[in-house]
């Protein structure tokens, strides 16, 4: 049965509200509206008003009570509906939901799970195409996911939530629609390890999010021309998988990262710097990188399309850092 | 307060034409959105003429407007060229933020209209900012901040509306209350739903308007933009309601049809032409040639879009920060 990442979502959030009594919905019109993305669409009639609980734009306030009612006893899922307006949020999740457990001393956690819609390729322009995920993972006391496989999309949020401190959970808009077959054999996840979606020899090409499906198709197109890429999903973006950057760089000797996010000061240049410290002596050219372009993104869709990673950018910087560009 | 000005001929002439111009402008959106010219998100003002035709009227060019992403209307009221704004929603070099900013981000500064921000509430501190400029460089210019209900709930509006009244700075808020945020009804959103009165908690002069009614919103706009002028902030709680879908499509669940129709009933073209054509100062051979003109001037809005051009892709970081001019040796 084909299944696509939107409906992977929702029975994700159908489980832990099926599991766990003290888990509810919260956030902008996850009721009534059905989620900006449909992913609640139909669960106010299934689980009613206080499991599935219409928040007023406030987001800073409906954050906060989420880490409250975590810190409290209760199990809540907050929605907040794109990682852009998470901005009118951030002091609320970095300087309490992230904090409060080392504050405490130990004695508090806020075992809280944040969705946020992520990503550009909508042509939404530069206040609705952000990539906050990275910055994120700058913050140490949460743990941030990136789901990019339907079997994630699927099985992440159920292992968040048994998670005691807080999880941030991106979900790529690109990624919605995405069609196919859920593996059935598949049953849970874990939140710890990068996977290997692509074996290769030639060079690694470390990514997440949306770009994993652009990496795996520069790397269909690279095969052809005989170079064999390995492709590494991130999937957990804090705390890094330092074990699965090691291994893979072991195996190939080079190391390409595509990332949404912008380059300076991002979590592309982190990938770089740790390669680097854990694996110098394994490199066979230095690490390069294909990013979005340091420009807020731009409306019209060749602009936008030039400003973000994509298979071609990504198979000509694989070629390069493989000598062959 | 104020009486209604006399609906004469002229003004009722030019109301009903800009209302028009708005709505069919607007409908044309629509067809170019199904044929692919305009992306991303759309989201029309289709019942809410009014608002901005009334409001940018009581307004002087050296006043300052701040708006959402449902900002066509008050762009084009505040006479921003119809094409330029066309072919913004192309993305074209030629449209009014040389295409970068698409339909939720309209800027025209030369007429001081600060755009078209897509974070509710993200306009309304800027609004005081700007008013507050004004103030400290002894201008006489007004700010006026276009804001949904929704809006109300964010802490920057509360924040906001305290900083305006205790630094007396002259802007007028108004929010066009059209009763859904998204799919949220305001008595789903808001323990207080009159929006005047929480504005009356921060001590400014507050409100409620009929914002289907043209000439009453120009009437309050006109008392609005007399305070302000003096040096103190207002608020205008517009009553008014969208037509359509929040952005181009939603399955509307979240309100019946019935409630659609009756405010249909109320759609501000009809209840500015039935009051002309009352007192005599309207005549359907008048909406008929309106018509007319608005369809023309679409068109032409349509073509120099169409003819416009893209921003060439190796101009991509163009516009991120402004251009170093040499810097003089000492
Ligand atoms: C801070 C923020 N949160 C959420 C959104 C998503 N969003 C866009 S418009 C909207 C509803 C706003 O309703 P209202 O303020 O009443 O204005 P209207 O759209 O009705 O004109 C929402 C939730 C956003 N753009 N910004």
């Amino acid at each position: 049965m084909t299944i696509n990442y939107r409906e992977c979502c929702k029975l994700a959030l159908r489980q832990c509200l099926d599991e766990e009594p003290r888990a509810f919905l919260m956030g902008e019109d996850v009721g009534a509206y059905g989620g900006c993305y449909a992913v609640s669409k139909g669960l106010l009639d299934v689980y009613g008003p206080d499991r599935i609980r219409d928040t007023p734009l406030s987001e800073s306030a409906f954050v906060g009570v989420g880490i409250g009612a975590a810190m409290n006893g209760m199990r809540p899922i907050v929605e907040v509906m794109t990682c852009n307006f998470s901005l009118l949020a951030l002091d609320q999740i970095i300087n309490n939901a992230a904090t409060l457990r080392h504050m405490s001393g130990g004695q508090l956690g806020v075992p809280l799970v944040i969705r946020m819609a992520t990503g550009a390729g909508r042509q939404l322009a530069a206040q609705h195409s952000h990539s906050f995920e990275g910055w994120y993972a700058h913050i140490p006391g949460v743990r941030i996911l990136a789901p990019a496989t339907l079997e994630d999309a699927r099985f992440m949020l159920p292992a968040a939530l048994k998670e005691p401190d807080p999880v941030l959970l991106f979900e790529h808009v690109f990624l919605y629609a995405m069609e196919g077959e859920l593996d059935a054999s598949v049953r849970a996840v874990d939140i710890e390890h990068a996977a290997l979606r692509r074996r290769g020899t030639h060079l690694s090409i470390l990514t997440y999010g949306a770009s994993l499906q652009k990496s795996l198709s520069a790397a269909d197109a690279l095969a052809a021309e005989g170079i064999d890429a390995e492709v590494i999903d991130l999937r957990v973006l804090r705390p890094l998988d330092d074990a699965a950057l090691v291994d893979t760089v072991k195996r190939t000797h080079r190391v390409l990262v595509v990332d949404e996010g912008w380059k300076s000061g991002g979590l592309s240049a982190e990938l770089m710097a740790r390669v680097c410290e854990l694996a110098f002596d394994e490199l066979d050219a230095p690490p390069t990188r294909v990013c979005t372009a340091e420009v807020p993104i731009p409306y019209p869709k060749h602009l936008e399309d030039a400003a973000l990673p994509q298979a071609a950018t990504i198979a000509a910087a694989a070629r390069r850092v493989c000598g062959r560009g | 307060m104020t009486a209604l000005p006399a609906l004469d001929r002229p003004l009722a002439l030019a109301l009903y034409r800009e209302m028009l111009l708005i709505r069919r402008f607007e409908e044309r959106c629509v067809e170019l959105y199904g044929a692919g010219k305009i992306r991303g998100f759309l989201h029309l003002y289709d019942g809410e003429e009014a608002v901005a035709v009334g409001v940018m009227r009581a307004l002087e060019p050296h006043d300052a407007i701040v708006a959402t992403y449902r900002e066509h209307g008050q762009a084009l009221a505040r006479g921003l060229p119809l094409g330029e704004v066309m072919a913004e929603l192309f993305g074209k070099r030629e449209g009014s933020s040389g295409g970068r900013g698409g339909s939720m981000h309209v800027f025209d500064a030369k007429r001081r209209f600060f755009g078209g921000n897509a974070i509710v509430g993200g306009g309304i501190p800027v609004a005081v900012g700007l008013a507050l400029a004004d103030k400290l460089l002894g201008r006489e210019n007004v700010t006026v901040c276009f804001f949904g209900e929704g809006a109300v709930a964010e802490g920057e509006f509360h924040e906001s509306l305290n900083l305006a009244s205790l630094w007396r700075v002259p802007v007028v808020f108004v929010c066009e209350n059209n009763l859904y945020a998204m799919g949220s009804a305001l008595d789903i959103d808001e323990a207080e739903t009159d929006i005047a009165a929480k504005a009356r908690g921060y001590r400014m002069a507050a409100e409620r308007v009929d914002g289907m009614d043209v000439v009453a919103v120009l009437a309050a706009a006109r008392r609005a933009v007399d305070i302000a002028r003096k040096g103190a902030p207002c608020l205008l709680e517009m009553r008014t309601y969208r037509f359509r879908a929040h952005s181009m499509f939603d399955a509307q669940g979240y309100r019946d049809k019935d409630e659609i129709e009756r405010w249909r009933e109320r759609d501000p073209l009809h209840v500015v032409a039935a009051a002309g054509k009352a007192s005599g100062v309207l005549h359907d051979e008048d909406l008929g040639a309106a018509e007319e003109s608005v369809r023309r001037a679409v068109d032409e809005a349509v073509a120099f879009a169409e003819r416009g051009t893209w921003e060439p892709v190796e101009e991509l970081t163009r516009h991120v920060t402004a251009p170093r001019t040499k810097r003089r040796t000492p």
